[in-house]
Parts: C-alpha cells; structure tokens; sequence
C-alpha cells in the first residue's frame, strides 16, 4: 500500500514499514527493492568478465576485469575491448530489452503468460528481418545501409503488424482475457509457416544465416548491433517507467481502473507500443531470443516479491539471464558453440511449463 | 431401423467420401504442368516414357498417395486428441507433439545415421510419445485441469522446446540443414511410393486402435465418473488412445514433416456433421482430413507456378484462421 493522500491529514502508512516521502509521491521502504536489483547487477557484470574470457585463447577473469580497468596486458585489453565485449554488451542490452517488453505486456495484460514471444510479436519481427536477409542479401552478407537501417527496420514493421492482427483481432473486452494468447499462438502459426517458406525460397548460404538469426544468436555481435538497442532502451525505458505508473490500478479490473482515473485505451495503446519497439530491437541485433520475455519478469516478480513485473529490476534480471545462457552456450557443449537463443528456449520452456502448472487459474475466456 | 439421425451420418459420410474421391482425381489431374485429360488417363495405365505419362506416374500419383495417407492419419489423430483432451483446440501440431516427432527423427537421422524409414518412424513415435506425455502431463497437474488455454501454452513451450533442440542439432552441419529446411515445411513432394508403403502399416494399426477406441471415447466424453460407472476402464481406454495418436502423428510427421490443422479443421468439420458421436467423428475427420490435404496441395502447386507452396505452408495459411475464428467466437469453451 503506497498512498498518497493529499486532501485528507493523515498520511497513510503501512505497519511495521518505514515511509519514504518526497513531495506528493510516498514509496515504502523495503530492503529488498534495493538489495536484489543490486545483487542481479553483480550476477550480470560476473556473467559479462566470464563471456570475455571465452574464446581462441581463454583470459582469466582476474585479467578480463584488470583489461576493462584499462589496466594490464596490452594485447588482452584490446582482445576484451575491441572483439570479445561487444558481444557481451549487445546480449546484455538485448536481454535488458526483453525482460523490460515482457514486463511491460505482463503488467499490462495482468497475465504472466503473456509476453511478446507468446503474442506473436517476436514472429512478426522475425519475418520482417528475414525478408530483408533472404531478398536483400547476397551471399549471407547484407551490407552497408541495408544491413543498418533495413533489418531494424523490417523487424520493426513485422512486430507492430504481428501487435496490431493479435489486438484486433483479440480485443473485445480488453486485453486481459485468456482470449488474447489463443490468438497470439494462432498468429504465431501463421507467421512462423512464412518464415519456413521464406527459408526454402533462401539461397542454402542465406538460410543457414536466417536460420542461425531465427535462433537468436550473438555470433556476429559488434559494436554497430549494439547501438539500436542501446538508443532505444535509452529512449523507452524512461517513457515505459512514466507510462507504466497506473499498473497499480490495473491490479483491479478494469472498471475500477477507468474509476481511479486512468485513461486505459490510451495508456494501453501507447505502453503495447513501447513494448513492441523494444521487442523489435533487441529481435533486429540478435534474433529472437526465445522465453526471456516471458521468464525474466516473473523471476524479477518472484525475488523482489511485488504485485505487478518490477521493470528495472525485470530488465536486469533479462540482461543477467541472456548474458548467461550465452555463456552457457558457448562453453557447456566442447567445441561447438550453440546459439544464445536455443539455451533460453531449453531453458524457458519448462519454465513456462512450471508456471503453467503453477498458475492453474488460467480461465477459459 | 436407421433413425433420422443415423440416415444424415451416412449421408454426411457418404458425401465426404465423394468430395475425397473428387480431391484425389483433381490431386491428380492438375499441377504446375497443364496436361489434358487424355494425357493424364494414359498416364495412369500406360508407362510409355512420354512426358506427361512420367508426370503422372513419378511425380503426381506418388504425392497423391501420400497426401491421402498423411491426411488419413492426421485428421484421425486430430479427432481422438480432441476426444480425449475434450478441447476444441488440440491438433498434433498445436500441441508440440509433431514436433517431438520431427525432434525424434532428426536425432536418429543426424545423431545416429538411420537412413531407413523403418529406423528412423520409431524415433518419431518416441519424440511423439515424450511430447504427448509432457503436455497431457501439464494439463493433468494443473488445477483445474487441462483448460483450451493451458493446453495451447504448454504446446507451445513443447513446440519451442523441441524446434530449439532440433535447430540445434542441424545448424552446424549443412546437408543436414539443407534436408531439414525442406522437411520442416510439411511437403509430401519428393516421396517415393515405395516408402509410403512403408509407412502404411503402421497409419493402418493407428487406424485399428482409434477405430476401437471411439466407443471408449463416446463414454469419456461424458466425464470420468460417468465412464468409469458405464464400465470403461480409464487407463487402458487413455493408454489406447494415446497409442493411436501416437502412431498416427509419428508416422504422418516422419512421411511429410510437421503439418498443422488438418486434424483441428477436419475434427470441427466432422464435428457439424456427426454430433457427437466420436464412431463417426473420427471416421469423418480421417475423410476430411485427406481431403484437406489433397486439396490444399493441389491449391499449392497451382498458385506459385512454375514453383509451389509446400501444403504445410498452405494448411497454416487456411489452418490458422479457422483456429483463431474458433478461439474469438466459441471462447474456447470446453467440450
């Protein structure tokens, strides 16, 4: 209970929780919003100095952290710097991305299984992105502006067509029904039957490249895959943080949500956007990264204790849980390095099943 | 005496039977090379060499037959899935289990290196099998039971499971990736009659069990209580019917690769026919299923000439929407 009342004297407090104040805005002080956040912060700066270290010539990880210090050996800092930590850094901000869309869609449509990957929209942004490698490539490489504008682009306008079939199709009243996931799995079908073709009609170099990015992989990571996701977090994750300040009242129904003052179409409409753009980023540098969407905020949900996905802390735990699976990936199966995307999927899947058995309350409209 | 209702069955069947009958001879008469009909009744009883006589017996005929025996085979399983999940939205491709198959026979085709479709049709059965247990596993453990929604998420998460472990089995290797991007699509080109033969025995037994397992079923339906105060044991009806699906959709999966919605259409249609009596729901949904499959093959070679869209492709693109009209009209209510 954070209330802020400022007609009425008395303040409103939660026993046995100290306050937090600051002008019309109160929060309670719980250690846990802190200490978490903090502790998946450190998880993912290990995560990222083990990844470094991987590769042709194995660095410890006392060296990695001395070589991003700029300290050390010479050829190691520029190993770290130049070739090893984009790819580090572009899984982490890819990761941050995800969990912060699927917390987004979770708490929008109050519905743990909901995420992008489910709704289709991971799909969508596949197909506009292979389109663009099957049909602008040539041999496997999609080069100059092309490759910088037009996969972005393409995965761009694939997701938000992929977000606008399933909200038509789907919205009646509200987004809050189950309806909304049996919808998403049918367009997913759909989408995902466009992308076999587009694979067949590839030139077999184009398809192992599709098929390489359809599995989310952070092979060819470099500094420029990183930028487009960086410049989008930087830019939503503030208006998804001001944006996503009524999913208190979206606890209750959505009539007792439009009573305590929310404008619900157009909050919904402009928060599913920013989760749909983030989407699209993170699926235009790495490919789909399967189930981090979906995982990381109920994870972030289970260790922080909250009602709703906490969305910092939901990023953070996407940007941990990515950066690991890529180390997972590349060091637990000997020589051959499996894409980043496969482990999450592994990983993801019988999680979802667990909370699938967990939740039980999945209703039938 | 037949009653009303027995006599609109017969002429339902009756009447799938022709439209099935009318889907095999245009599967066969039509493709992305215009022959005349002469051409194409010469083609089928004389081999004299000539273009349009290889056509038809070397490219139309052979994918006519497996088309028909795949359709068979998924619309039967699709039926005794739903009987048995009592869910308007079970079909084997919705519920991961083609693609436990297609994990099944990839793992015995690149791992182990069986050629033969005698080695490689009992890994999918195993991948079907694994596949089904998983997700009926989720739908039981649930509370509540196995609601459309919690079958559809925890299909997809088998689906997702299995397509990740298969991708990541032949993205390394490229004749690997090569077969495996075709397969994936759901195509009944390419295949020779002989090995359709091959997998007719075990489409036929799949057939035997389901057929036996329909009035088992009809109890069911009516809730678990009721049946078990009918007299059917629960366990060796389930166990029968999982078998049958098992069969059906393994061998299907490993003749064609993973091909989705004949069973949801075709069950739905029988549905409106028959009722629901699941002895003629599945004998139904096996017509129509196969004649989905023809049709939508046929459909496929005649929209992309000279090339063709594969009939997994086409079946998504026809499947899907009904799916979803399904889900947004019906609220995927329980049967």
């Amino acid at each position: 209970m954070t209330t802020d009342v400022r007609t009425g004297r008395r303040k409103a407090v939660v026993p046995g929780r100290t306050p937090l104040r600051a002008g019309p805005v109160s929060a309670v002080w719980r250690p846990r919003t802190l200490l978490i956040p903090l502790l998946t912060l450190a998880v993912l700066l290990l995560g990222v100095l083990v990844n470094c270290g991987r590769g042709d010539i194995d660095i410890p990880v006392g060296d990695v952290a001395r070589a991003l210090l700029g300290m050390g050996d010479e050829t190691n800092r520029s190993v770290v710097t130049e070739l090893r930590l984009p790819r580090s850094v572009t899984g982490a901000l890819v990761g941050a991305a995800l969990g912060l869309a699927g917390a987004v869609v979770q708490g929008l449509a109050r519905n743990p299984l909901a995420s992008p990957d489910v709704l289709g929209i991971t799909a969508g942004s596949g197909v506009g992105a292979v389109t663009v490698i099957v049909f602008g490539g040539a041999y496997g490489g999609v080069g100059g502006s092309l490759g910088d504008i037009g996969i972005p682009a393409a995965a761009m306008a694939g997701g938000l067509v992929a977000a606008l079939l399933v909200y038509l199709l789907a919205v009646r009243r509200g987004l809050t029904g189950f309806r909304v996931l049996l919808v998403g799995v049918g367009v997913n079908a759909i989408l995902t039957s466009v992308l076999s073709w587009l694979l067949l009609k590839a030139d077999i170099v184009d398809a192992g490249r599709a098929l390489l990015w359809l599995n989310g992989s952070l092979n060819g990571a470099s500094w420029d895959t990183a930028q487009p996701v960086l410049w989008v977090l930087v830019v939503l994750l503030p208006v998804a943080l001001l944006l996503s300040f009524p999913f208190g009242a979206l606890v209750f129904d959505e009539d007792t949500a439009r009573g305590l003052g929310v404008r619900m179409t157009a909050t919904r409409v402009a928060l599913l956007f920013t989760a749909v753009l983030l989407t699209a980023a993170a699926t235009a540098s790495a490919g789909p990264v399967a189930f981090v969407a979906l995982a990381c905020p109920q994870l972030a949900v289970r260790l922080l204790r909250t009602g709703t996905p906490p969305l910092l802390a939901s990023a953070l735990v996407g940007a941990a849980v990515t950066v690991w699976a890529d180390v997972l990936g590349r060091t637990a199966f000997g020589a051959v390095e499996l894409p980043v995307g496969i482990l999450t999927a592994a990983l993801g899947a019988p999680y979802l099943l667990y909370l699938l058995i967990r939740s039980g309350r999945a209703r039938t409209s | 005496m037949a009653t009303e209702r027995t006599r609109k069955r017969r002429t339902a069947t009756a009447a799938l039977t022709g439209l099935l009958a009318l889907a095999v001879l245009l599967s066969i008469a039509l493709g992305a090379e215009p022959l005349t009909p002469g051409q194409v009744w010469h083609g089928l009883w004389h081999a004299s060499g000539s273009e349009g006589d290889v056509i038809v017996r070397s490219l139309r005929l052979p994918r006519t037959v497996t088309a028909l025996v795949a359709g068979v085979a998924l619309g039967a399983a699709g039926a005794l899935m739903q009987g048995h999940t009592r869910n308007p939205i079970a079909d084997p491709v919705v519920l991961g289990i083609s693609a436990g198959a297609g994990m099944g026979v990839v793992a015995s085709l690149f791992l182990i290196g069986v050629s033969s479709l005698y080695g490689y049709v009992w890994f999918g059965f195993l991948g079907a099998a694994l596949a089904g247990t998983l997700v009926y596993a989720v739908g039981a453990l649930t509370r509540g039971g196995a609601t459309p929604v919690t079958l559809a998420l925890a299909g997809a998460a088998a689906h997702a499971l299995f397509t990740a472990v298969t991708a990541g089995m032949v993205l390394f290797d490229r004749q690997a990736l090569e077969t495996y991007r075709f397969w994936t699509v759901g195509s009944v080109a390419g295949q020779p009659l002989e090995l359709t033969a091959k997998a007719l025995p075990f489409v036929l037994a799949g057939l035997v069990l389901a057929a036996l397992n329909t009035p088992g079923l009809n109890a069911l339906s009516l809730g678990e209580d009721v049946a078990r105060m009918l007299g059917v044991r629960i366990g060796p009806t389930r166990a029968v019917g999982m078998a049958a699906v098992t069969l059906l959709t393994g061998t299907a999966v490993a003749m064609c690769g993973p091909i989705g919605f004949v069973g949801l259409v075709g069950t739905h249609v029988a549905r409106y026919f028959s009722g629901p009596d699941y002895r003629w729901i599945v004998a139904q949904a096996a017509l129509i299923g196969a004649a989905l499959m023809l049709l939508a093959d046929t459909l496929g070679r005649l929209v992309a000439r000279p090339g063709e869209l594969q009939v997994g492709i086409m079946l998504a693109l026809i499947g899907a929407p009904v799916f979803i009209q399904l889900v947004r009209r019906r609220e995927a209510v329980r049967i």
